[in-house]
């Protein structure tokens, strides 16, 4: 596999001023109006505290809970298939659509069949995917992956969904409304869904005590594809697991609101047995999972519960976009779990940080993303993975700190250079942070002299 | 061996520190006035709160609000219709239906939602192939928040249970909010004290 370079996949979108200053200011806003939500539960705090123990207790005794899962399930009527990779999942999916003919799937938003390449693997053996999400239609039709786990095309203006409606449904090239759009995929899905032989769902919730999964969605396109055809297929991630009923009240409460600021989503749909006269599958898939637990630093990332809310936060997110990651979970989330799936080629995606945290503080289950980055750079630079430019500053910068004398002339050199340099050597192509952004004036005095001056005679 | 078994022998063998559950409070403490807060609530997530028209006809004031209805379907005794849900044996019959009527089991104030299962839908599809939905609502059935929601017995005995919270909703092409995504355009919640069976 090869190496993802996030920093230059991010280059084209940053030279864009247009795409990336909307994509800024929207998941900025996206984040206050998570900030909103938060502050109106005066019990938010504790909320994130049960959620993030109602986790790790579930996921400490994660084949318990699957197994009492499966058994209710089963009695409700469902057939449960187990999958131990994405290929598995694949085969079985497509096995269940052609032992009843189905031509035709659709789907809503599910981050685990992008994870197993689904619609690649299902489309060249004859069956029809229809994504029904308008964002994740909008990414479908243009032969991209999911920039955002919530807000899939989120990097796209209106007039970029324009140009690729107008190919694809045949919309008016010139008309970039964006209701005038949403109108067009919305006549444009309806008959595929009437004339669907099977739909399917992701799952955020799969309650152990009931044998039923909960999905919640905003565009009513989850319970259209569950409720319209007479074949009803659930792609659940193992991790996806809670004990109880009445835990759904702790995660429901914080999903939507730490996502889009909304108190819940428009649909919190709750499947628990077929229709009459319709057939229901659930597959439980691994895929990394199992493995993942084993891992005494990063099984914590497991408890996630996909609300984005990590990625709406970060700035490195906000200006680079979720395509630059190179996989399927963009963001803070990403940079953990992408490297757990293949080191090699997500080694660059930890560097991917300001370690600023801000991420495991709004995180609802409360994962330490952070320290996961900081570990998981550790483990790079152990590896000697690290790109030459980053070990040769990171040799310089442990010697300089290591002597404050040596210190303390860097600061004033550098002070003095930013001041007096031409542009052309502050800005080169060495130095990363002086791109897209102004380095900052030197204050006129360091700390130090300040603190020579004021303080220490005193 | 299984998958199923590969699985669950692998998730077994990492032997992680078995973790307590936490009790759940009901975080009821407090909470504001029911019926107040839910037409609140319901009014944010884009649905409509309409008072009863002073001579109670539901029909009459159901074709008012929806004047170029051709289908209404009811699911509901107190309203007739165009159409009797119980006369639909199969949800494409439902893509035509302009209004859905629906009674929910119960609403949650916290988040302006209404519950729904196969029991009070017939068939699931009203809720989502219709234009537009009306829910009569008794103000007597709304608990006050999430908590006391997932405590209803009714989601053990539902096959299928939805938590609606308005109608059908978007923001993905530049964050625009659009209200009639995939399934209905409005959702209208009327009250309607449910006949009660005394004795």
């Amino acid at each position: 596999m090869k190496r993802v370079d996030h920093v230059r996949a991010s280059r084209e979108f940053i030279a864009d001023e247009k795409h990336i200053e909307f994509h800024d200011k929207r998941l900025w806003a996206l984040r206050t109006l998570r900030d909103e939500a938060a502050h109106g539960i005066e019990e938010w705090e504790q909320l994130r505290s049960l959620a993030s123990g109602i986790k790790e207790h579930t996921l400490t005794h994660l084949a318990d809970y699957l197994e009492e899962f499966e058994r209710n399930a089963t009695s409700n009527g469902v057939i449960v298939h187990w999958a131990k990779d994405a290929e598995e999942h694949n085969r079985i999916v497509h096995e269940i659509l052609s032992s009843h003919g189905a031509k035709t799937l659709v789907k809503s938003k599910s981050m685990l069949t992008e994870e197993c390449a689904m619609r690649e693997y299902l489309e060249p053996r004859g069956i029809t995917v229809v994504e029904t999400d308008l964002g994740e239609r909008i990414q479908q039709l243009d032969h991209q992956r999911p920039a955002h786990i919530v807000v899939p095309a989120v990097h796209k203006l209106a007039s970029d969904v324009s140009r690729v409606f107008s190919k694809t449904l045949g919309t008016d090239p010139d008309n970039s409304d964006v209701h005038y759009l949403a109108e067009a995929q919305r006549d444009a899905t309806r008959p595929l869904i009437l004339n669907a032989e099977a739909g399917m769902t992701g799952c955020n919730f799969a309650v152990a005590e009931t044998g039923g999964i909960t999905v919640c969605t905003n565009e009513g396109n989850a319970d259209l594809s569950a409720n319209v055809p007479p074949l009803h297929i659930a792609s659940i991630g193992i991790e996806k697991l809670i004990p109880k009923l009445a835990h759904l009240g702790v995660f429901i409460r914080m999903l939507s609101r730490s996502a889009l600021g909304s108190p819940i989503t428009q649909y919190t749909s709750h499947f628990r047995g077929p229709r009459k006269g319709a057939e229901m599958h659930f597959v439980l898939v691994d895929n990394g999972r199992s493995a993942r637990l084993a891992m005494d630093d990063f099984w914590y990332s497991l408890k996630c519960i996909r609300c984005g809310a990590c990625m709406n936060t970060c700035p490195v997110y906000r200006r680079s976009t979720g395509l630059s990651y190179g996989g399927v979970y963009s963001g803070p989330i990403g940079v953990i779990i992408n490297p757990t799936f293949d080191l090699k080629k997500y080694s660059a995606l930890p560097f991917a940080s300001t370690m600023n945290g801000s991420c495991t503080n709004v995180c609802p289950v409360k994962i330490n993303i952070h320290e996961q980055i900081y570990k998981w750079r550790q483990i790079v630079a152990e590896q000697h993975d690290l790109p030459f430019v980053k070990t040769q500053a990171m040799k310089v910068a442990g010697k300089v700190l290591a002597e404050p004398a040596l210190y303390r002339a860097a600061i004033k050199a550098a002070d003095t250079a930013v001041a007096k340099l031409p542009r052309a050597f502050i800005y080169n192509p060495f130095n990363a942070w002086g791109k897209q952004r102004e380095v900052p004036d030197a204050p006129e005095q360091t700390f130090r002299d300040w603190y020579l001056k004021n303080r220490k005679a005193k | 061996m299984s998958s199923r078994n590969t699985i669950l022998a692998s998730l077994r063998g990492t032997q992680r520190t078995p973790a307590t559950l936490p009790e759940v409070p009901l975080f009821d403490a407090g909470l504001p006035p029911a019926l107040e807060k839910f037409k609140e609530t319901l009014a944010g997530m884009g649905g409509i709160w309409a008072d009863r028209s002073t001579d109670g006809d539901l029909d009459a004031q159901i074709r008012a609000r929806f004047p170029d209805a051709k289908v209404i379907c009811s699911a509901v005794p107190e309203v007739a219709g165009t159409r009797r849900i119980e006369e639909v044996r199969d949800p494409h019959e439902l893509n035509d239906v302009d209004v859905g009527i629906v009674r929910p089991r119960f609403a949650v104030a916290e988040t302006g939602s209404i519950w729904l299962s196969e029991v009070q839908y017939q068939v699931n599809a009203l809720g989502y192939l219709s234009q537009h939905l009306v829910a009569l609502l008794d103000p007597a059935d709304i608990v006050g928040n999430l908590h006391h929601a997932y405590h209803r017995p009714d989601f053990f005995a539902a096959n299928y249970a939805v938590l609606m919270s308005g109608p059908s909703a978007t923001a993905d092409i530049e964050g625009v909010l659009i209200r009639g995504a995939q399934g209905i355009r409005s959702l209208t919640v009327l009250p309607a004290p449910r006949v009660r069976v005394s004795g």
